[in-house]
């Protein structure tokens, strides 16, 4: 018996939410597929959790390709068929990927696994990253290094934390409704690992207390810098990416387990803190940087 | 003996001649064990000049191996690796952010050169070694009595702040003196 998850209409960081949901009560041997075929938009937290649940599942996974012809080609061109089709049974006709020309497209959904990944992925986004920027998001230009930092980091997390790879995709849009349709540069990093909890349980065992689980790991983890790490030099990089965001107006959010947790700009109304969420596996980071206006 | 150390060619010597960016602990970690190489080579005494122009991006886990990894072998107090000094020369405002975070995050402190090819302190320094170390860099060279009259302090706490800078290998001594840790690339 194969369960039909269905993909929302338009799927960002939120709206996952309902696939995760779908994917909670069912068995990972249980044949699942993803119907995207009515989807018109997705993220890059879209695009790199649709790959992070076919790595979830025992029994090799369908996916339905978008039929809006757009769609179908823009995730072609961010590289997501390219990495799907190793992963999914797909149906549906899949666009020919071309040359990702897509100016927004900063970051083609891209594997992290290995520590070269980090350098590929470093030096493939510093040249479209400092045009954009400067170009859509009007950062100086010394911020595209610290946003670089930032995105390395970050991936760094997956290759020493998650204990399988990960996947990586950055792209910058114009919000239609939020923020006034300010652009906004995005980035996205999920793994299907051993998430936040379980991380710091692989030095210290569970934590005594009714409190310890998802959510306060990633309080210990992402608000105070502990690490499973002894070395007093660890957990610098999350504390560096936490600093930029502050900097700059932007707000990253961790979802681990069933938790969630976010650093909320002024300019956004989610919850610090979410619980009881879907489980699923891993950690899934998403960080938004908007366009900078001296005036906001 | 002053050695002049090129990181980047360090990286592409170390790890791939095709990065120019010092990301990721491992390739921290490598670079550093290249310079530690290095500096093996030269004298019991020496200054190095850690030379950043060429290095494209920092990032914090790097700067973690590179920076405070090797400034914790040779800035120890009980036994150090050997005497030398470094001078950090060459980095961007980016190298300046992940650098100082890692210096704060481990109390260290280090001597950078300006673009103008004036010294600075950068990281954890109290205030009456920092004001001592400016003094010695005006004078060019100081004994515990000339700091202790130049800064209007008693000779013993000038002599103990000048033995603080010269175990955090922030100032070089000599026979005739303290004198400032300085690159010498214009």
């Amino acid at each position: 018996m194969t369960t039909v998850i269905d993909v929302p209409h338009s799927l960002d960081d939120r709206s996952f939410e309902d696939v995760f949901d779908q994917l909670a009560p069912l068995p990972p041997d249980e044949k699942i597929l993803l119907d995207a075929r009515r989807t018109r938009w997705a993220s890059p937290f879209g695009l790199t959790a649709l790959l992070t649940i076919a790595q979830t599942r025992l029994e090799r996974p369908t996916f339905a390709v978008p039929e809006n012809d757009d769609t179908a080609s823009y995730w072609s061109r961010a590289s997501f068929f390219k990495h799907a089709e190793g992963l999914y049974d797909i149906t549906g006709r899949v666009p020919r990927a071309r040359q990702a020309s897509e100016s927004s497209v900063l970051l083609e959904v891209t594997p992290v696994v290995h520590t070269q990944d980090v350098h590929t992925v470093v030096e493939n986004i510093q040249q479209r990253a400092q045009t954009i920027l400067s170009e859509k998001l009007h950062l100086k230009s010394t911020v595209t290094m610290r946003f670089t930092m930032a995105l390395s980091e970050i991936c760094q997390n997956v290759i020493e934390h998650a204990g399988t790879g990960g996947w990586v995709a950055v792209q910058a849009y114009k919000w239609q409704q939020r923020l006034g349709g300010r652009n906004v540069v995005v980035i996205a990093v999920c793994d299907a690992g051993m998430g936040f909890r379980k991380s710091l349980e692989s030095a210290q065992g569970p934590r005594p207390g009714d409190r310890w689980g998802d959510a306060m790991a990633l309080e210990e983890t992402v608000m105070r810098g502990a690490t499973r790490f002894r070395d007093p030099g660890r957990g610098q990089g999350l504390q560096g990416v936490k600093r930029f965001i502050g900097n700059w107006n932007g707000k990253l959010s961790v979802r681990s387990g069933t938790a969630r947790i976010a650093i909320v700009p002024t300019w956004d109304e989610d919850d610090v803190m979410k619980e009881d969420l879907a489980p699923f596996p891993g950690a899934q980071v998403q960080i938004t940087i908007p366009e900078w206006m001296p005036d906001a | 003996m002053i050695s002049h150390i090129d990181v980047s060619s360090v990286l592409k010597r170390s790890v791939c001649d095709l990065y120019s960016n010092l990301v990721t602990r491992p390739t921290g970690a490598a670079v550093r064990i290249g310079i530690e190489h290095h500096l093996d080579e030269i004298g019991d005494k020496s200054l190095a000049v850690l030379d950043f122009s060429h290095v494209g991006l920092l990032d914090f886990s790097c700067a973690d191996e590179i920076v405070a990894k090797l400034l914790q072998q040779y800035v120890s107090d009980d036994i150090p690796r050997r005497e030398v000094y470094f001078v950090f020369y060459g980095m961007n405002e980016s190298h300046i952010d992940a650098i100082e975070a890692v210096l704060e995050r481990h109390g260290l402190a280090l001597v950078t050169q300006l673009a103008d090819g004036a010294p600075a302190l950068m990281g954890i320094i109290e205030d009456d070694q920092r004001e001592a170390w400016e003094k010695i860099c005006e004078l060019g060279s100081a004994r515990p009595a000339d700091l202790a009259d130049a800064i209007g302090v008693p000779h013993e706490k000038a002599a103990r702040t000048l033995d603080t800078l010269w175990r955090r290998r922030l100032v070089i001594r000599q026979e005739s003196g303290y004198v400032p840790v300085r690159g010498v690339i214009s």
